[in-house]
């Protein structure tokens, strides 16, 4: 198998701020990967430097084999961008959207036409479809605007922040509408800065933290990575007071609760369950943080 | 892959451009108060001149055919400027990113834009002219020089939507696009379209006489009214020209520029 994205070494700069500081990334093809990241962590710069919306300061980028600055047409060939903002055009109707962009794409008129009409149904969009897309509700957006992505196939699918801002019913259908991409053997990249949907969707998750990739791999690798089992102490309403991350094994545990039970009230409960990505996410980010902490003491 | 059948390839710059003038024409005919204003103000305008000002202006009471001329390029730098407020929107909405991916110059999409205003434009200028025949406009000119004077109120709008698409462009969102384009519609004031420039203070005269709208709105006053207009004309294509190769120049710089950072 190829690989999807290569990029190496990959720097971008918007004045003085360094957005992006020597990103490298391989993403082989197929499957769904998620590009996590807090907000202002570089993941839509990424996202348009690979789609070709945006040129590199510095660094290699291939995108389905093709370098996106010199083979411009072939990598737009390959893709199709879903952004954060639904890049629908808000003063036509659903089908008019669809149609205007088959022909973008090169479709023939009629070709168009009937892929619209597909997409519309395909997305649960029947009763809009001859309406203006002005008048839709955030997650018929959406749908429309991923419809749009999809029009003619493309072996790589771009999906910047696809559920921001919208509900759980709505981001639960976006979710089975990219499942059954990847299940058509396109390869998805996704970013998001929610750790469920990385967790639910991903087959391989990168962590970007200030412009650096600081981890990646599959979610049970990432987990494993803080640790086999979380214990979770709880305070007397029953919350969550502390975590504290074993390896899993019958020593590591019983160290750890016997270091709780000379600190914690006797009768405390404990909990024992799985890291969340949200321990994965946390414990990588704050050793990033005190590693560039320590590299500016150095400095 | 899903379908097969729908195999995605670059389409021909035709297609292209016809994407774009449909889609802008769509933008223009769905926006009603944008299109009312651009007709019902320089008619307005019009009134207000002939029946209001037009009697102090020129006692002879044939007024009306004197400022015809110059409320047409008005009702042309009204009906263009909403231009530069549909670049902006464009370029601050998602969709430009959207156009950017696909297989396409996208850069078409501003001959789209200005398609749209140039057809709005006419539309709006043979509505002027209905109403100033209604008023009292009593052109004389022959088959040839309407169509002429038609050539030059194109090229006229052309250029000046060119210059607004630029604009668009400039300005960092609708609002301000909308804002910078207000300064360009005082030109016509400073010009031959409503009192001969001879009655204007001497330093005021220098301006009026050598900017660009005066020459054009002399060329379609002898056009459509008689006398002769070559050296007006001469002045006026120039002009035209002149702008609408630096405008689209222009346009082209900063869309490159522009449209990857948002």
């Amino acid at each position: 198998m190829g690989l999807a994205i290569e990029v190496k070494g990959l720097y971008k700069r918007y004045g003085s701020h360094e957005v992006l500081k020597g990103m490298d990334l391989s993403v082989a093809e197929g499957g769904v990967f998620a590009l996590l990241g807090p907000n202002g962590a570089g993941k839509t710069t990424f996202i348009h430097i690979l789609a070709g919306l945006l040129r590199a300061d510095r660094g290699i980028v291939r995108v389905a084999g093709y370098d996106v600055t010199m083979e411009k047409l072939r990598v737009k060939m390959s893709i199709s961008l879903t952004g954060q903002f639904a890049a629908v055009d808000d003063m036509l109707t659903g089908t008019e959207n669809l149609r205007m962009l088959g022909r973008l794409n090169g479709l023939s008129a009629a070709q168009a036409a009937a892929r619209a009409t597909e997409l519309i149904s395909q997305f649960d969009l029947e009763a809009a479809g001859g309406k203006r897309v002005g008048t839709y509700s955030g997650g018929m957006r959406r749908r429309l605007d991923l419809a749009s992505s999809l029009i003619v196939p493309r072996p790589i699918v771009f999906l910047d922040e696809p559920t921001t801002g919208l509900d759980t019913r709505s981001r639960r259908s976006l979710w089975d509408s990219i499942q059954a991409l990847a299940s058509q053997g396109i390869t998805v990249i996704l970013t998001t800065q929610y750790l469920e949907e990385a967790d639910q969707l991903a087959d391989r998750i990168a962590v970007i933290h200030e412009g650096r990739i600081v981890a990646s791999g599959t979610p049970a690798e990432l987990k494993a990575r803080i640790g086999e089992e979380v214990i979770e102490l709880l305070n007397e309403e029953g919350e969550v007071s502390h975590t504290l991350t074993t390896d899993g094994t019958i020593t590591s545990i019983q160290d750890q609760l016997l270091m709780l039970a000379q600190q914690a009230p006797p009768n405390a409960r404990v909990r024992l369950r799985s890291p969340s990505m949200d321990d994965v996410f946390l414990a990588l980010t704050e050793s990033a943080d005190s590693n560039s902490n320590k590299e500016a003491k150095r400095a | 892959m899903t379908k097969p059948a729908y195999e995605g390839k670059q389409p021909s710059f035709f297609t292209t451009n016809a994407e774009f003038i449909v889609r802008s024409i769509r933008h223009s005919l769905r926006n009603v108060e944008t299109m009312i204003m651009a007709i019902v103000l320089p008619v307005m305008l019009m009134l207000l001149f002939t029946y209001v000002f037009g009697g102090a202006i020129d006692t002879s009471g044939n007024y009306v055919n004197y400022v015809v001329p110059g409320i047409i390029l008005l009702c042309a730098g009204f009906g263009s400027s909403s231009t530069a407020v549909d670049v902006a929107s464009d370029m601050k909405n998602g969709i430009i990113d959207r156009f950017r991916t696909l297989p396409i110059h996208s850069w078409c999409l501003m001959t789209g834009h200005v398609t749209a205003s140039l057809l709005r434009n006419l539309l709006a200028t043979g509505i002027v002219i209905l109403a100033a025949l209604l008023v009292g406009f009593t052109p004389h000119a022959d088959v040839w020089e309407w169509l002429a004077a038609l050539g030059i109120i194109s090229l006229f709008i052309l250029a000046i939507t060119w210059l607004y698409a630029a604009i668009g462009l400039v300005a960092g969102s609708p609002a301000a696009a909308s804002g910078y384009g207000f300064a360009l519609l005082f030109l016509p004031y400073l010009s031959s379209a409503f009192v001969a420039t001879d009655t204007m203070p001497s330093w005021l005269q220098g301006v009026a006489e050598h900017q660009p709208i005066t020459p054009v709105i002399e060329t379609i006053r002898s056009l459509l009214l008689g006398g002769a207009a070559d050296e007006h004309a001469w002045f006026a294509i120039g002009w035209c020209l002149l702008i609408l190769i630096g405008a689209v120049i222009w346009c082209t710089w900063l869309y490159n520029r522009r449209a990857g950072r948002r």
